[in-house]
């Protein structure tokens, strides 16, 4: 077996796999995130921010090429970390057949015992933001292109925004542990900086939920219309 | 019963040198022929069966653990001494040579101890290679510290955790063996008994612990690496399994058991808290560098330490030992202990220790400094006791912690049982009466590592491969022994606990053998143990089966050796009829009160042969020559 | 002070268990944990019940030997310290207390609370040494080495092998032994020449004997009777991908 295959199979080498698409993702939700904010800049510079994501490249590259390629690459990322936590969880179970009649859990944090059903839940999350923001199904009343305005309708809703809100607290918590265990798996570990990894990885959780919660937030306050 | 301890013929540096010349080699191609049992995977067996293996000898290694990790070398926390000589302090072999023949009174074998202070250089050269992370000081260089009143600074260290280390360092050299499959493993077995045929020990008769299975197990050689008999006391600090079977099985089969009454109490132990405790803990000895030993001087005092005022403090060691003080050696200070506390002037619940108090040093130095010099000592102690030694003193009391005595050996190690070898604490070795802190490490190491697996050659190179296997009759008849042992042991079905016996019997040595000795406690004591043997055959309870893992089982096996050995150790100090270094016979004191040697009758090893149950042993004798230590009485005043 | 003990009792390896419930009268705040089970065993054996089974020896912390969960935590309520060394003055009049073995799959109960832990040996025999014959090495002081890289190493060294990092993670994973050998090793100048074959057959064979994958919950560092930080984790991790993404490995990695 060659090194890289044996890595593949080894738990290590999963987890690996698990830190790097997770890595992606990160960078990807810090990219949306600061798109996210040009929505204070008014209805033209963020639909035309929309637009510029859709025309990418152009007329290089035809129309949509380049996002679709972007969201093919994250999506081969969603399914290569999740397919990997799966494994791991099978693995797991494996591993203690017999569970315990009493048993404390002592993980460092409450982010790390919820990180495989928060996972769920922002996948589920993922789905309906998809159906709600980018084809519509799940939206009230869709422009297709009218970024802008699409935004402040599927915002006016306090439910869809509390839902929301809890998305992003999970993706927080699950960020948290998240991007600390991404430096864990991936070796990036130094006595003169361990301290400091747990308190950056929690730092850059909440900018990402504050930086998601601000836009929703301010629509339904009225300060966005 | 012969006993040639075949101490090589020329000037003591040379011994070692000139015996590796003169003893005969096993061809390399011959070695994977011969299979070599080792029982006890300590210090002393772990490194023999790494080195053996690594010559290429088919090795069995046997212990009742389940891993060779869990040995109680492990325990040892000060560390190991060696005649380095790299603080540049004016140590040398000779020193430790010289050092460790006057710690044991003088009754050890003088070559025996040479070769062991040479080989100490190596044992830190081949510990350091294999990663053990010994103390080190900023320019990287090792670290050294004086340890148990020694005037040089030869001890090396690795925390309060150097046996831990040591041992990991030859467990792993073990399974390294293990993993190129010149070792084999048998963890969770013990050893029941030895198997001699035609007067060569061919193997043993082992019982795996988990499916209750007795087997045999035939080899070219056995070495025994046992450990100490301490247990003999109930409490001590050796480990809850620690056990004299092995050795004693042994000796009932022809192995010469050498000066059993040679048995070391360390002073600072924490004293018990109640009957229901079985296992005392030690404390490191460096402890009294810093902490000053005392009791109020008035029997009976109840107040709480810090009520007690200056004057109405005893500070006993200080007093009667002005040069020494509380550094007084190991035996001294025990014993002065143990008439504090007899005199009614013991402190604590249980008014059965001393304090051993850090007011004065932490006024001194800071708190601080002290937590860093015994920071985990002090954790250790306040997770026991719930007491905080920053604010209260520390309650200590003496403890069997250590044996001399053990099987005889020749300077090979061998037995005077042709084939059968015995390293580390399970021989009579090489501390004579009195061992020094750090030494014993330094010992099993020594055996193991770099005598036994040279040695063992000159013996194998005599004798062709042993071809007769364990289907030999022989074995038969000792497992059939065995069987009937446990069987005897499961069918008693009386009224009493093995422990409850077992506190019994230690309740009597340690009165009766233990810090003291008198000709009348111990004749008493011989009357007494037959007696306690008999009444732990008839009355005693072991449930459950032989057929599975049976604890009860395992324990009443050993407890029944103890109750056999320690009428042995009882004649052995009673025979003995003088003091010297840990043994204590309060007939024979100097004017100052300390253990007077007699050199002109008891400068000799004490062997005695086994003659049958309920036969009285035989004495036999190896005499001592002291060349190069003169022989001196030890004066500490 | 009066207990009630739920305890795991199983007979063998092959046959079903279940929990016991035992009144441990006349406990005393200075027993440890292992002297109240000693006093429960001794009435069942003056009953002529079998007394719980369970591992121990040292009793000083060090030997590794015990090690069960006492309500939920390996090694009971007290941090970094080993059942042995718990005291019952971490209870109190009335407590009742659930006592079980270890559970992995990789470490089959044998009988009550004794499991079988022969896979840490194995996970050591497969690379956790330096390898060194005996005799053929160097003075000891030719090579120096900081006090800081000797301390560290030390930190990672203290592993008693007792089994609770596994007891305790949620994945049953043994990635905290392992690393801390892995790491003890890979500290020090004479691990070097080994280090990162040492690093793949160690993981390997920890793969093998069935222990779940580490998921960085840390519950075995919180379990820990040495306190060893998960951070040797993230260096055996480090060193794996090395070992195995490197362009040019070490000359000896294995394939």
């Amino acid at each position: 077996m060659s090194r890289t295959a044996s890595l593949y199979h080894s738990t290590v080498g999963k987890k690996v796999l698990m830190a790097v698409t997770g890595l992606i993702l990160f960078l990807f939700v810090i990219g949306h995130m600061l798109g996210n904010l040009k929505v204070f800049e008014g209805p033209e510079s963020f639909n035309q921010y929309a637009e510029f994501l859709r025309t990418m490249g152009y007329p290089l590259i035809p129309r949509y090429g380049l996002i679709w390629v972007g969201r093919i690459f994250l999506l081969a990322a969603v399914g290569v970390h999740v397919y990997s936590a799966w494994q791991l969880w099978v693995r797991s179970r494996l591993a203690r057949a017999e569970g315990y009649r009493k048993v404390k859990d002592l993980s460092f944090s409450y982010a790390s015992r919820t990180m495989r059903w928060g996972g769920v839940l922002i996948l589920l999350f993922v789905v309906y933001h998809i159906l709600h923001l980018t084809t519509g199904q799940a939206h009230p009343d869709f422009v297709p292109g009218d970024v802008y305005r699409n935004f402040i309708v599927g915002f006016s809703n306090p439910l869809v925004v509390g839902f929301y809100v809890v998305a992003q607290v999970a993706l927080g918590l699950h960020l948290y542990h998240g991007v600390w265990s991404m430096t864990q798996t991936l070796g990036a570990s130094h006595p003169k900086y361990d301290r400091w990894r747990r308190s950056t990885s929690g730092a850059l959780a909440i900018v990402v939920v504050v930086g998601f919660v601000i836009p929703p937030v301010a629509v339904l306050l009225g300060l966005l219309s | 019963m012969e006993l040639n301890a075949r101490i090589p013929a020329g000037p003591i540096e040379q011994k070692w040198d000139r015996h590796r010349f003169d003893m005969k080699l096993v061809n390399p191609a011959n070695k994977r022929k011969y299979n070599v049992i080792i029982v006890g995977t300590g210090l002393a067996g772990a490194s023999a069966a790494a080195t053996m293996g690594e010559l290429g000898y088919n090795v069995q290694a046997f212990t009742y653990h389940d891993s060779p990790r869990r040995a109680h070398s492990i325990a040892a926390q000060g560390g190991i001494n060696a005649a380095k000589n790299y603080q540049s302090d004016g140590d040398s072999i000779y020193r430790l040579f010289h050092d460790t023949v006057k710690g044991g009174d003088f009754r050890s074998r003088e070559a025996n101890v040479y070769r062991l202070a040479q080989l100490s250089l190596n044992i830190i050269d081949q510990a350091v290679a294999q990663g053990v992370p010994f103390a080190r000081e900023y320019g990287g260089l090792l670290a050294n510290r004086s340890f148990g009143g020694a005037q040089v600074s030869r001890t090396f260290y690795a925390r309060g955790q150097t046996g831990q280390q040591l041992l990991l360092g030859a467990y792993q050299a073990l399974e390294r063996q293990v993993n190129a499959g010149t070792v084999t493993m048998h963890t969770r077995h013990e050893m029941l008994d030895l198997v001699v045929v035609e007067g060569r020990a061919r193997g043993i008769v082992t019982r795996d612990l988990l499916s209750g299975k007795v087997e045999s197990h035939s080899a070219d050689a056995v070495i025994l690496a046992t450990g100490g008999y301490s247990n003999v006391f109930f409490l001590s600090t050796n480990a809850k399994l620690s056990n004299v079977t092995a050795t004693w099985r042994a000796h009932r089969r022809g192995a010469g058991f050498a000066n059993p009454c040679y048995t070391q109490i360390h002073p600072t132990c924490i004293p018990q808290s109640g009957d229901y405790q079985s296992k005392l803990t030690l404390m490191s000895e460096s402890l009294r560098n810093d902490g000053r030993i005392w009791v109020p001087r008035k029997k009976g005092d109840d107040r709480s330490p810090e009520r007690i005022p200056e004057g109405e403090r005893d500070y006993y060691l200080e007093r009667l030992y002005p040069a020494f003080g509380n550094l007084t050696p190991r035996d001294i200070a025990s014993r002065r202990a143990k008439e504090m506390v007899d005199a009614g002037q013991g402190v604590g619940p249980l008014k059965n220790g001393v304090y051993l108090d850090f007011r004065d040093a932490i006024d001194r130095l800071g708190k601080q400094a002290v937590s860093d010099r015994y920071g985990n000592l002090f954790a250790m102690y306040e997770k026991i006791t719930g007491e905080d030694p920053y604010r209260e003193p520390m309650r200590i009391y003496p403890a069997p912690h250590y044996t001399m005595g053990g099987l005889w050996v020749d300077y090979n190690l061998m037995s005077n049982v042709p084939g059968l070898f015995v390293i580390g604490e399970a021989n009579f070795s090489d501390h004579g009466a009195n061992r020094l802190g750090a030494s014993a490490l330094m010992q099993g190491l020594a055996d193991g590592y770099f005598v036994v697996p040279i040695t063992i050659g000159d013996y194998l190179s005599g004798t062709p491969p042993w071809t007769g296997g364990s289907g030999d009759a022989a074995f038969r008849d000792v497992e059939r022994d065995a069987k009937a042992r446990t069987d005897r042991l499961l069918s008693a079905k009386g009224t009493r606990t093995v422990d409850s016996f077992h506190m019994e019997l230690g309740r009597l040595m340690w009165d009766l053998c233990g810090m003291e000795r008198n000709a009348e406690g111990l004749e008493e004591a011989l009357e007494k143990i037959p007696k306690l043997r008999e009444a732990f055959w008839n009355d005693v309870t072991v449930p459950g089966s032989g057929e599975t893992l049976n604890q009860s089982l395992e324990k009443a096996g050993r407890l029944a050796d103890f109750l056999e050995f320690g009428e042995l150790m009882c004649r052995d100090a009673l025979e003995r009829d003088e003091s010297s270094g840990a043994h204590y016979r309060r007939e024979h004191t100097t004017e100052e009160g300390e253990a007077k040697r007699n050199d002109d009758e008891f400068a000799h090893v004490s062997v005695w042969e086994y003659r049958g149950e309920g036969e009285v042993p035989v004495e036999h004798r190896e005499e001592l020559e002291f060349e190069h230590v003169p022989l001196s009485q030890r004066s500490y005043k | 002070m009066r207990l009630t003990l739920h305890v795991w009792r199983q007979a063998g390896r092959d046959d079903t268990g279940s929990f016991e419930t035992y009144q441990a009268d006349g406990i005393s705040e200075s027993m440890s944990f292992l002297d109240m089970l000693d006093l429960v065993n001794e009435e069942l054996a003056q009953e002529g019940k079998e007394p719980i089974a369970f591992d121990h020896d040292c009793r000083e912390g060090i030997c590794g030997s015990c090690g069960v969960m006492i309500d939920g935590v390996p090694h009971g309520p007290k941090s970094m310290t080993t059942a042995c060394q718990v005291h019952m003055r971490s209870f109190k009049d009335g407590d009742e207390i659930w006592v079980e073995p270890w559970r992995a799959t990789s470490f089959p109960v044998i009988r009550d609370l004794v499991v079988d832990r022969s896979p840490f040996d194995r996970i050591i025999e497969a690379g956790g040494y330096i390898s060194v014959r005996t005799g053929s090495v160097p003075d000891a002081n030719t090579t120096p080495i900081s006090k800081g890289a000797v301390e560290t190493a030390m930190d990672a060294a203290v592993c008693i092998g007792c089994g609770a990092c596994v007891a305790a993670c949620p994945n049953a994973s043994a990635m905290l032994f392992t690393a801390s050998k892995v790491a003890h090793l890979a500290l020090l100048p004479q691990g070097q020449p080994e280090r990162y074959d040492r690093v793949l057959k160690m993981v390997d064979v920890h793969d093998e004997e069935g222990f779940g994958n580490c998921t960085n919950h840390g519950a075995c560092e919180v379990a820990c009777p040495k306190g060893i930080s998960v951070d040797y984790i993230a260096q055996l991790n480090r060193d794996l991908v090395r070992a195995t993404l490197s362009f040019r490995p070490e000359k000896g990695t294995a394939e």
